[in-house]
């Protein structure tokens, strides 16, 4: 502390006003992460201890027998498979469904921004305010386009489902970042021949890393933690790792582990989570682009 | 693409083409799907739609549906409850986060992470910690207050607040990170000005700021209302909709009758209540944010 310059920070550390702003602070903090290591000491302990002692206090034989049964061997009621089916099954959804919706929206958001014709902006604004919609108002029409389209209950209905809810956001996102992009920059590609992809792939995508990040971000984090369209769309065997845990934990037979059950609640929310301490600003960026109208 | 006539049609081809899944997803989904399941709602339809129509009979069955009845109370609780307390918890912390204090990055991530979590892996770690056997209510009763009853969820009038605790210990960031936002969007000089003027700290927040964060707060609001009204996840992973019926939501509903009771009638009655509720929501968000852009 003695090296910072002395006298001109505002608050001094022992204003009375900091110390109310502090408390107030860390005590939402703690408020915020008691879940997390409720979750995290739970999972490491064993049965007898958990029934015994108290769900704050740490492990006092740390054991990661409950992670491995919960991966591994865990009953969803009819199997008992572990949470690693539901991982596998939720990789599976989220890979294609990421790739696919975002090089459908971004390539939508630079024809809105670069390309307007007649009736985009209408389209558009359709489809902002259809984000709105609940999605249960859509679910028994799109069961049954899905079913006409032959692809129900399958990976390929999951991933169109998440293109199309996906595309509200992340349209708004690209098409907003290739809007406050130098229009110079479109115009010089127009004036050396390029066409609508070429400026796409050669000038737009290479300049617009940042955003693509945050798209795989807000896109990964959603699919992820998705309930509702997995449980309908993906059918019984490609059930994602969010269901599968729900089925896990409420399953109504044999004795409730709970130390299992949190494990398992922990690495479901692994992913997500990992993205988020890693992406740190990149993921604030993406959630507050809802809010920020274009 | 040099065609000697420029046909207005044809122009853009490439940008009409890379906008078709946008059209069809407006025309096809948002719209389409929404008439279908408005006018099917009119129709006598049971395990599978049918194109008899009976007027206002499913609405009529549903709103005199016990568990309808109770589901609309209980997302009307919920989501007033939570409107208010995260948007007024959140702008606090968003404030307390504006003084200029250290480690703002790492209050940030701490207030935030909940957000990026599944409501399923939220609801199933509240209900460990309300967990009356093993959680809260017995740490305190361990600590020697023997008579302590913190059972929100087995019972049929306190279930809502366990949804509470954990429909806003998820939210609440999110709603903190858009007000920190809007705060560092006001002026500097608001502040220098309201200084030199010796007007307090917190009247400056009352009368100045808050009223220029209209916005923020309005589209804040449209924001968690709209998700308010699809909860759906948070109540299957917490309670399931018990004891009894004490907890169920409108989307719950919607998805029981639909593929479990083999009702759709009844579903898409239920869920063009929920488009209506929406719309009577963002109908005047649109008005007031397309008013002021022809003004200005």
């Amino acid at each position: 502390m003695a090296i910072e310059p002395r006298g001109t920070r505002p608050g001094r550390m022992l204003d009375p006003t900091r110390i109310m702003i502090y408390g107030v602070l860390i005590v939402a903090a703690v408020y915020y992460l008691l879940p997390l290591y409720v979750m995290i000491v739970t999972s490491m302990k064993g049965m007898p201890e958990i029934r015994l002692g108290n769900i704050f206090s740490p492990p006092v034989e740390v054991t990661f027998e409950p992670w491995v049964k919960a991966w591994d061997t865990a009953c969803t009621g009819l199997y008992c498979e572990g949470l690693k089916v539901g991982f596998w099954n939720s990789v599976q959804i989220l890979i294609p469904s990421v790739i696919i919706s975002i090089m459908v929206a971004s390539v939508n958001g630079y024809a809105l921004a670069n390309w307007r014709f007649r009736g985009s902006e209408v389209f558009f604004t359709i489809l902002i305010f259809g984000s709105f919609i609940p999605y249960q108002v859509m679910l028994y029409p799109l069961v049954i386009l899905t079913r006409e389209l032959g692809i129900f209950g399958s990976l390929y209905a999951v991933i169109l489902i998440h293109t199309i809810f996906g595309m509200p956001i992340l349209t708004l996102l690209f098409r907003n970042y290739f809007a406050s992009l130098p229009q110079e920059l479109f115009k010089a590609g127009r004036v050396d021949g390029a066409g609508f992809w070429g400026i796409f792939l050669k000038i737009m995508v290479p300049m617009s890393l940042p955003i693509f990040v945050v798209a795989v971000i807000l896109q990964v984090t959603g699919i992820w933690n998705d309930f509702l369209f997995g449980v309908i769309f993906a059918g019984t065997k490609n059930f994602p790792m969010t269901v599968q845990l729900n089925n896990i934990v409420n399953s109504t037979q044999g004795v409730k582990e709970y130390n299992v059950n949190m494990a398992a609640t922990i690495l479901t929310g692994a992913v997500p989570l990992l993205i988020y301490f890693l992406s740190g600003k990149y993921f604030v960026r993406g959630i507050a682009a809802g809010a920020v109208k274009g | 693409m040099d065609s000697a006539r420029p046909n207005p049609y044809f122009r853009n081809l490439n940008a009409k083409a890379a906008a078709v899944p946008m059209v069809l997803t407006t025309l096809v989904v948002f719209v389409g799907c929404s008439i279908w399941t408005v006018v099917y709602s009119f129709s006598a339809s049971r395990a599978l739609p049918i194109n008899e129509f009976v007027g206002f009979a499913q609405y009529d069955r549903l709103f005199s549906t016990s568990r309808w009845t109770k589901s609309v109370e209980n997302i009307a609780v919920y989501g007033v409850t939570s409107l208010i307390f995260s948007l007024v918890v959140g702008f606090i912390l968003a404030a307390f986060m504006d003084q200029k204090i250290r480690f703002e990055n790492t209050f940030r991530t701490i207030y935030l992470y909940p957000f990026a979590l599944s409501f399923i892996v939220t609801g199933l770690v509240w209900q460990w910690i309300l967990n009356p056997t093993f959680g809260l209510q017995q740490v305190v009763r361990d600590l020697g207050w023997e008579s302590f009853t913190f059972d929100l969820i087995s019972g049929r009038d306190t279930v809502i607040y366990a949804l509470l605790i954990a429909g806003i210990w998820q939210g609440t960031g999110f709603v903190m990170a858009l007000m920190l936002a809007g705060l560092r969007g006001i002026d500097e000089d608001i502040w220098k000005a309201s200084r030199v003027d010796g007007i307090p700290v917190w009247k400056t927040y009352l009368f100045v700021v808050i009223p220029m964060m209209r916005g923020v707060f309005i589209t804040t609001l449209v924001i968690i209302a709209s998700g308010i009204v699809r909860l759906y996840d948070l109540v299957v992973a917490l309670t399931n909709g018990g004891p009894g019926i004490a907890s169920e939501v409108p989307a719950k509903y919607v998805y029981d009758f639909m593929f479990a009771r083999g009702n759709v009638g009844q579903a898409l009655a239920a869920s063009t209540v929920m488009l209506t509720t929406v719309l009577i929501i963002l109908i005047p968000w649109v008005y007031l944010e397309y008013g002021k852009k022809k003004q200005g």
